[in-house]
């Protein structure tokens, strides 16, 4: 029980590490940006290349997180701002983000070719710790301590400093933001620097846990990554949080009891509820039903 | 068609929108209804056309209830209603939009449709006149095919009356139809909506217009804080103490 | 020309096929509902049909296909009734979330080999019977133009609340669409299982059904025909460049996925209308200029 305690919040880091990003953007621009898992396999190549080029990984670790970011605001610029203002900007931002995660995963593809690809032997100490009654090995210690500090560090930003208030700001009423003075398109730009950089953890952090990057390893994290922040209320960081370890716990234990091939069923079973029974989350405050 | 409502109140959080508003609109009466900006009129007329619900209260419609039917089950009894901020179908023309209207009044199974049938040709023909005998009466009949975003902000008002009177309503409930409009404009609504009235329908009608609502309306309901403060013949209302205050108060 | 025709049949079959699942996307956005169940569908429907022919074999195909289109029709109803109270990219999500359990269902039954699918799938279908399916799918989505119903979707797509107080019943309006879509994807799936000879989960995953909103976008959704029209050109244009791309030294898969990614950002971006509201626009830009 015990262990597979561990292993549901190992699993749920990276889960709640990728819904965080997920969510923040959804909360700003009221899109939700289906390039996200996109850029998490992105990363996750990226750092395989940097790690293959005999960086260290301490160095490519932040470095592909970087380019992530990058690549976050390069979308913002091309697929999203064009489109704000327009009367069907929910689906045409749903439609236009679809086209930049074809575009990525084309690219992608391309580079690095559709067969799996592994970090090689080594990068990561392969050490066993063990924890009350279970073992956890070092790697996945180390990767939910990486994304709680993470998740932290974006708390903090939003609600301490200048630029995460303007973030909110925009997030309740860009109208409102801007008569205040706020720099509407700079707070954006950010905003989805810092939801493709934490993307970009995760799918690196996805890449050391599981070992197996390829081209659309995104995919299956992109649907439960949609179960969790339905389940955490779309736009709250915190509910994204909260609903990462939360999905992630709920699938070990399905597995454990219930056998594998339930485990992806699993998370739609919790998103199908949710959505009919309480379609704003745990935390949410958008009006998911017509009035 | 006679509309009663009996202690309606309609609570958001904590704040009362509505608060247990009690009076009643005769048959064929054009009846006004008119208070500061905020008072709860138009949440009045989102309660009696069913896109919100109550917290406590009967709606009646000719002595039936309404006040738990959805939108389109009102619609159905017979009212019909413009609104405050414009809602017409932008991408639509003038005439599509009065198309819409005619929903109700439309009977024409798919089949027909599917089967070729000329019968069906013939509806759609039908349905396209009367919409543009509706917009002769607005005065907008060369606008028609004017795609309804288009067309200027005093237009747009007409179509959506125009679109509200397409299902030949037994109650009109109409949401500042003269806001914005030059007093040409205005009157010409006045006009119509005295004709709507003598043609036996009832008519609700908010407006800040308040000289047009003495003169067009035959008694007179007064909302403050989504309260009724007071009821009655124009003549009456205009003396009212209260009445005064709040307008006076408020400086709205 | 019939030796042109020939070899180009199985190109023609796709189109076709292709055409027939835009229009099932279209069916709900045109009321202005973004439905992603439709691989889903799909995928009972292709099921379904392949079903029928392999352990029932003596029935027509022609019932095969009715079955096809019909079971996820039935389908549609229980899941659309909850679903469609939920506004826009809430039913998105819930309907992704549909296609995926549909996909996963399949992959976990053991009668249909799981994973595998089912395999030697008579082939039944022809490229008339394609056409014949196409065409009744446009005829009935054509003749919605100008009529009560159709009226009242553009309504609902425009304006619901507005449209409900006209007595239009928005939710039922919905739930017509999203079973008449239903029907349409899961004919397709039945039309091409007997085309492509087997049925598998893999075929109907969330990759499918972009495809067929991608089609539908970049078609047009202001006409009845531009999802058709969508599909025929993104189905053509990858084959028509693959010469192109071969020479620049780009692998097809990719090359295939680039081109879908970048012309559907062109289109969202430039022309939101689609393919079939260029006629209009170099209209406008002429007697702009003249």
């Amino acid at each position: 029980m015990g262990q597979q305690a561990l292993n549901g919040v190992f699993v749920g880091s990276i889960y709640a590490l990728f819904a965080v990003g997920y969510t923040l953007v959804f909360g700003v621009l009221d899109i939700l940006n289906l390039a996200h898992a996109a850029v998490f396999t992105l990363a996750a190549f990226i750092a395989l290349a940097l790690v293959d080029a005999h960086l260290p990984l301490w160095l490519a670790l932040p470095l592909a997180v970087a380019a992530a970011g990058l690549i976050g605001i390069v979308l913002e610029r091309l697929a999203f701002r064009p489109l704000r203002g327009r009367a069907d900007s929910n689906i045409s931002g749903l439609i236009s983000s679809l086209a930049m995660a074809t575009v990525f995963e084309a690219i992608a593809l391309q580079i690095f070719g559709p067969d799996i690809s592994r970090f090689p032997q080594g990068t990561f100490p392969d050490r066993t710790i063990q924890i009350g009654g279970a073992s956890a090995s070092l790697l996945q210690l180390c990767i939910v301590g990486t994304s709680v500090v993470l998740m932290a560090v974006l708390t903090l930003l939003l609600k301490r400093t200048r630029l995460g208030r303007q973030i909110r700001a925009v997030a309740e009423s860009p109208r409102a933001a801007r008569i205040l003075g706020v720099n509407v398109d700079r707070a954006i730009a950010m905003a989805f620097f810092l939801s493709s950089a934490l993307g970009g953890a995760a799918g690196v952090l996805f890449g050391l846990a599981f070992n197996s990057i390829s081209p659309d390893v995104g995919r299956s994290v992109e649907l439960k990554g949609l179960a969790v922040i339905i389940l955490g209320g779309m736009g709250s960081v915190p509910g994204a949080l909260v609903a990462g370890f939360a999905l992630g716990l709920i699938e070990v234990f399905t597995v454990a009891h219930l056998g594998s091939s339930f485990r992806d069923a699993v998370s739609f079973a919790v998103l199908f509820l949710v959505l009919i029974a309480r379609p704003h989350g745990l935390f949410g405050r958008a009006a998911a039903r017509e009035a | 068609m006679s509309l009663s409502l009996a202690g309606v109140s309609r609570a958001f959080g904590g704040v009362r929108a509505v608060d247990d508003a009690t009076f009643t609109v005769a048959d064929a009466e054009v009846h006004g209804l008119i208070g500061p900006n905020g008072a709860g009129k138009t949440t009045l007329l989102n309660l009696i056309s069913g896109l919100l619900q109550p917290t406590s209260g009967r709606i009646e419609l000719d002595g039936r209830r309404i006040d738990r039917l959805p939108p389109h089950r009102v619609a159905a009894l017979g009212v019909a209603r413009t609104y405050q901020n414009i809602r017409l179908f932008a991408g639509l023309s003038a005439a599509d939009n009065v198309v819409v209207g005619e929903h109700l009044r439309r009977h024409a199974p798919f089949w027909r449709r599917l089967l070729l049938l000329p019968s069906a040709q013939r509806e759609e023909r039908a349905a396209r006149e009367a919409a543009e005998a509706l917009l002769s009466r607005v005065g907008l009949r060369e606008r028609a095919g004017t795609p309804a975003f288009s067309l200027s902000y005093g237009e747009q008002r007409r179509v959506e009356i125009a679109r509200a009177l397409a299902s030949q309503p037994t109650l009109v409930l109409l949401d500042e139809p003269t806001a914005g409009m030059n007093p040409n404009e205005a009157a010409a609504v006045a006009r119509l909506v005295r004709e709507v009235a003598r043609e036996g329908r009832t008519v609700l009608l908010i407006e800040h217009n308040v000289r047009l609502v003495m003169e067009v309306c035959d008694r007179i309901t007064v909302l403050n804080f989504g309260k009724v403060i007071a009821r009655g013949a124009p003549a009456q209302i205009a003396q009212d103490p209260a009445v005064i205050a709040a307008y006076l108060g408020d400086g709205s | 020309m019939a030796d042109l025709f020939l070899a180009y049949e199985s190109l023609f079959a796709f189109v076709g096929i292709n055409g027939l699942l835009a229009l099932s996307v279209y069916a709900t956005l045109c009321c202005g509902q973004l439905s992603l169940a439709n691989a889903g569908f799909m995928a009972i429907g292709a099921y379904t049909g392949a079903l029928i022919t392999l352990r029932a074999p003596g029935v027509p195909f022609i019932a095969a296909l009715a079955a096809s289109a019909l079971a996820p029709a039935v389908v549609a109803v229980p899941l659309g009734l909850p679903v469609l109270r939920l506004r826009g990219v809430f039913l998105a999500i819930a309907t992704v979330g549909f296609g995926e359990v549909v996909r996963l269902f399949f992959v976990n039954w053991d009668y249909t080999n799981g994973a595998l699918g089912l395999v030697a799938i008579p082939q039944r279908t022809h490229l008339w019977t394609i056409a014949l399916a196409l065409a009744l799918a446009l005829f009935v989505l054509g003749r919605l133009r100008g009529s009560r119903t159709g009226y009242a979707l553009e309504a609902i797509r425009e304006d619901e609340t507005a449209a409900r107080t006209m007595g239009i019943h928005s939710t039922g309006h919905k739930l017509a669409m999203l079973v008449l879509g239903a029907a349409l994807a899961g004919l397709a799936g039945g039309l091409e299982a007997h085309h492509t000879f087997m049925v598998a989960p893999g075929g109907f995953a969330f990759g499918r059904v972009v495809d067929m909103l991608v089609q539908a976008v970049v078609g047009g959704t202001a006409a009845f025909y531009g999802p058709v029209v969508g599909a025929a050109f993104l189905t053509v244009l990858p084959e028509v460049l693959r010469e192109a791309g071969a020479r620049l030294g780009l692998a097809p898969g990719p090359f295939r996925l680039f081109l879908n990614g970048a012309i559907l950002l062109a289109v969202i971006l430039y022309l939101p209308n689609g393919l079939v509201s260029l006629p209009e626009r170099f209209r406008r830009r002429a007697r702009g200029a003249a």
